[in-house]
């Protein structure tokens, strides 16, 4: 692209928008009708905003709260059965109920949209580059097949692909997630937009892969000038990226204001929970996570009032009366109007637009903001114990697991009949680690750097390939069948998905006495150890008899747990235990780990890849890259001081959810994608992406090139890492 | 994508050779050709007997191996023996070939295209009124042999053909014995006597096809790439059809490889109903005429179909979808 058009077009742009917004919804509500006698879901009811050129709104909720089918409506990709009223306005024209054949003239032209899921974004059986030409065919027939085709080689180009010319012809299949993304992101950029309404944009990607993607954002909002609406559940994503927030809760606003506004001054109880549920990776003594009790209403059968008292702290039963309005703080109505208005008010309204001033849907948002609250202060924080091991040097403590020098090859074979062996995957290529009792150790990386196939390689309790694992001091190799099946009594694994890891036929307490069954506990110690477990885990006695479906994300995690603690292990293994779950869900869970740990003792093997939940909840971690580890060390010392160029990207790539130093921050963006562990790079793996090798003499490369580093002190201290330069 | 192919159609000559030589073993060993002979009016003398199988290669008392070996080597020259009344079985092979394939060629090409058609236009309008009314009637026709359906077909025509007075639907035969005209009129009269054979065999596939595509087009309906092209400024209408269509046809194109290359032998019902001299026919006359060297034809000839079909629709899956591409 170049500059001149981009300002050709700016100018053109601006004529008829000068400061007026550019996309302004009003009032907008979305019901999905019931099928088959089932209710009416009111998935959006009542959502206003505006945006100005150039500027950059976040909507931020949970999932089920209604922020992406807001912008599906206003895109017109909602399907036929939806119920949509209120306003959308694109340049004050009225596009909402606009037919099919008008709103697809406007979108990707005026407003175009990124989505969650790049992986399955791209029609499999087009090429990339006649996709992208695609879209700027379909607004401008005029445009010739190659005049169409050079532009989408520029756009690729733009987006930073390289070699564009050349990958035009290439299929989706044939591209990594993150470049799928990019052109994704081309796509919606083809015809420079208005307005970019971005869904999740990188939720579906890695650390060092989404902080690319935001540098691109940044870049598509700077070429095309467009106002960016940028739904995320993140709010690391959005501190440092948007102008204005506006927190969603069961399909309506219930805070908007700057993003100073909400991350400092948050007035409104559901937002003050979400920003203390996060865990902090900048916070060296956080405490415990806010948890927020409770679970997002049914949107088909919403309460009466406020839909977020049933999980407030601070509920008032006139909270229950009537919803409040979104007003600025400290023009709610007080409680004793709103008793005499009684609950024949019905559901409240909005004031329709958009002031820009904070604004809150909360009858105590007053009282909040002269009482200066925190969400410390309005929610009930558990006490963790201290661990008893805390004050026992961790050198005698007895060791639950060792792993030395562990590999996990898997061959490639190629032929159907006389197969031979053409390639390896080195899906873990010998990594040394060990973990004490009562101690956390985090295994983190992006997606396949090894770290899930290490946990599968040691809970297998079989003899490696190569080099050893010990369980509590007994080496896997020489393990009998029934040695093996008792050994699995004290390590116990905790799934990522809580959806697919618990059986749907069969009740919470099967499920949890499945395993003292297979040890041939005796019946009326299951029960009464199923029903310990239960209250241990923070369920209800009377959950016993229901089935996994009844259960949201959280309380299925917290059924995952209490089976895996059913035998009374030693080790627990966690892959990727939160993940799955929602920011508030998160921190009750979270939580509950810490709380057992403390309580049991427990050793825990912690797979991830957010790193802000492993800070919180790590005593040492381990940062592993194409199957090795690259960094380890105490959790404090490598966050604190990064060794390794890997960790600091990783470390630096993770967006804050305080914008103010989220400004301030440079971040590291490496280049390019994960190479592929068939084929890693000689020498250090590393060093095709690394920030610090391109600054290197001659020599010096030669040596990263040649000669692979190996895990060496760096600090004195536990920290290590398997760099030739690394910080020391 | 060569050398894989290349390998696929040696698999299929190896699995091609097993198939026609069970089927001729099967064939040789309970099929009873002297019976044919020794029923006949006035009976043959057991040597005359004798001799005829010998001059056939049929003859029980012979070794099977020995047997097998001659048909075999006949095979491998593109002989496959005489028919038990003296006839050579390549030539007419070819011939019953031509009848089949002239009937499911259209039927197959007109049925699926009715058949995808509906399918996909019902997915889009799924569990609507057009969508509840072809489950219905595609469920009804699956439900009904074909058999049935080609019965109820003819007794259908000769209704209508009595309250009309006139031979207006033709229900039996290939072609007008003894008729002669122009080239034109000969087409028009084989066309005449195709129409109603036809039409039954695509009655089948198209109820086949529809539920197929169906589902196929159910699968990509819901598709996040759909929803990308909507979003770049595609109607839904063409969205569907470029986008879902598309990637929803590939299955059916290799379901309808494999439903052709059955069909080649599998019109059987049909064939014999409305008296069409095909493949299938021949096949159920050849058992009762004890005809050894025919069932083995047949069944070379299905499984060359069989095997053609699905390295056909190798080749075509390969070339519609790029992520089976190697």
């Amino acid at each position: 692209m170049s500059t001149d058009t981009v300002a050709a077009t700016a100018s053109a742009h601006t004529e008829n928008t000068a400061d007026a917004p550019v996309l302004e919804v009003t009032d907008l509500a979305v019901t999905f009708p019931g099928l088959n006698g089932n209710p009416d879901v009111h998935a959006v009811r009542g959502v206003s905003y505006t945006v100005r050129r150039g500027e950059v709104l976040g909507i931020v909720g949970e999932s089920g709260s209604g922020k992406s089918v807001s912008s599906m409506a206003s895109m017109g990709l909602l399907p036929e059965h939806a119920r949509i009223t209120g306003s959308v306005r694109l340049h004050g024209e009225e596009i909402l109920g606009l037919d099919d054949r008008a709103m697809a003239r406007k979108r990707g032209r005026v407003i175009s949209m990124v989505f969650q899921d790049p992986l399955s974004g791209l029609t499999p059986v087009y090429t990339v580059g006649d996709q992208l030409a695609e879209a700027v065919l379909i607004h401008d027939p005029k445009t010739s097949k190659a005049g169409a085709r050079a532009r989408a080689v520029e756009l690729l180009d733009l987006v930073g692909i390289p070699n564009a010319q050349h990958r035009y012809r290439s299929f989706p299949h044939e591209f990594s997630g993150g470049m799928r993304q990019r052109v994704m992101i081309a796509m919606a950029m083809a015809n420079r937009p208005d307005v970019i309404i971005c869904d999740e944009p990188t939720t579906a990607l890695d650390v060092t892969i989404q902080a690319q993607i935001l540098d691109l954002l940044r870049t598509a909002r700077r070429e095309t000038g467009a106002a960016i609406v940028m739904i995320t559940h993140d709010l690391g994503v959005v501190a440092g990226f948007v102008d204005r927030v506006l927190v969603m809760y069961a399909g309506r606003p219930v805070e908007t204001g700057g993003v100073d506004d909400i991350y400092y001054r948050s007035r409104m109880p559901y937002t003050m929970g979400l920003l203390g549920a996060v865990p902090r990776m900048d916070l060296e003594h956080q405490g415990a996570l806010v948890p927020i009790k409770g679970t997002p209403p049914s949107l088909s059968d919403l309460p009466p009032g406020c839909p977020f008292a049933p999980r407030c702290p601070i509920a008032r039963p006139e909270c229950d009366m009537a919803e409040p309005e979104l007003l600025a703080i400290g023009s709610q109505p007080s409680e004793e109007e709103i008793r005499a208005r009684g609950t024949e008010a019905g559901a409240a309204r909005t004031d329709g637009g958009d002031t820009g001033t904070q604004r809150v849907a909360c009858i105590r948002s007053g009282e909040i903001a002269d009482r200066g609250w925190t969400a410390q202060d309005i929610y009930p924080v558990p006490e963790i114990p201290e661990s008893s091991f805390s004050d026992v040097p961790r050198e005698d403590r007895p060791e639950m697991l060792r792993v030395t020098d562990l590999i996990k090859h898997h061959p490639l074979m190629k032929g159907a009949v006389l197969k031979r062996r053409v390639g390896t995957v080195y899906a873990v290529d010998g990594i040394d680690f060990d973990s004490r009792e009562g101690e956390t150790l985090a295994l983190v990386g992006e997606s396949g750097c090894g770290k899930s196939s290490t946990l599968m390689e040691i809970m297998g309790l079989e003899k490696p390939q190569r080099g050893s694992v010990s369980v509590m001091g007994r080496d896997t190799a020489g393990l009998g069948r029934a040695d093996r099946f008792r050994l699995r009594r004290d390590m116990q694994i905790v799934f990522q998905d809580p959806m697919s890891s618990l059986d749907p036929r069969m009740t919470v307490f099967d499920i949890i006495a499945e395993p003292l069954r297979t040890h041939g506990t005796a019946t009326a110690d299951t029960t009464r150890r199923v029903y310990e477990l239960i209250d241990l885990v923070g369920l209800n006695t009377e959950h016993a008899t229901r089935f996994p479906a009844e259960f949201s994300g959280g309380q299925r995690q917290r059924i995952g747990i209490a089976r895996a603690l059913a035998l009374e292990p030693k080790l627990l293994v966690l892959d990727e235990p939160v993940s799955a779950l929602d920011v508030s869900i998160q921190a009750g869970v979270v939580n509950l780990l810490q709380e057992l740990q403390a309580r049991l003792g427990l050793a825990y093997l912690f797979v991830a890849h957010d790193l802000s939940v492993v800070r919180h909840i790590a005593d040492r971690v381990a940062v592993m890259y194409l199957g090795r580890i690259v960094e380890i060390g105490d959790t404090a010392s490598v966050y604190a001081r990064p060794a390794h160029p890997y960790t600091q990207a990783l470390l630096s790539a993770i967006p804050l959810p305080d914008p103010e130093r989220e400004r301030a921050r440079t971040h590291i963006v490496l280049d390019g994608d994960l190479p592929s562990p068939a084929d890693p790079p000689s020498g250090c793996s590393f060093r095709t992406r690394c920030q610090k090798f391109i600054t290197l003499s001659e020599p010096d490369r030669e040596q990263c090139m040649s000669v692979e580093p190996r895990v060496t002190a760096t600090s004195g201290g536990d920290q290590a890492a398997a760099c030739h330069f690394a910080e020391r | 994508m060569g050398k894989f192919l290349a390998r696929r159609l040696l698999n299929y000559v190896v699995l091609i050779f097993l198939a026609t030589s069970f089927a001729y073993l099967l064939a040789a060993t309970n099929l009873y050709p002297r019976g044919y002979f020794e029923q006949m009016q006035p009976p043959p003398s057991p040597e005359a007997v004798n001799s005829q199988l010998d001059a056939l290669n049929l003859n029980d008392q012979t070794p099977l191996a020995q047997r097998y070996a001659t048909w075999i080597g006949g095979v491998l020259t593109g002989d496959f023996g005489r028919t038990i009344q003296g006839g050579d079985v390549a030539s007419q092979m070819w011939m019953k070939a031509g009848v089949t394939l002239r009937l499911i060629t259209v039927a197959t090409i007109l049925g699926s295209a009715l058949g995808i058609a509906v399918g996909a236009y019902a997915a889009v309008r799924q569990y609507r009124r057009f969508d509840k009314a072809a489950t219905a009637v595609s469920f009804f026709v699956l439900s009904v042999p074909t058999v049935v359906i080609a019965i109820v077909v003819q007794v259908l025509a000769v209704t209508v053909n009595d309250g009309l007075g006139s031979q207006f639907l033709i229900y039996s035969g290939e072609y007008s014995a003894g008729f002669d005209g122009t080239w034109w009129e000969l087409l028009g009269n084989r066309i005449h006597h195709a129409i109603l054979p036809t039409f039954v065999l695509a009655i089948a596939l198209f109820a086949s096809f529809a539920r197929y595509q169906r589902n196929m087009m159910l699968d990509v309906l819901g598709s996040d790439f759909v929803r990308t092209a909507m979003a770049k400024g595609l109607t839904r209408r063409r969205a569907l059809f470029k986008h879902a269509l598309r990637t929803a046809l590939i299955p059916t194109i290799t379901y309808f490889t494999f439903t052709f290359g059955a069909l080649v032998s599998g019109a059987t019902f049909t064939e014999k109903i409305y008296g069409w001299h095909g493949m299938g026919a021949w096949l159920i006359d050849s058992i009762a005429k004890q005809d050894v060297h025919v069932v083995a034809a047949v069944s070379w000839f299905m499984a060359i179909t069989i095997m053609a079909a699905s390295f056909l629709s190798d080749i075509l899956y390969a070339w519609l979808d790029p992520r089976v591409r190697v």
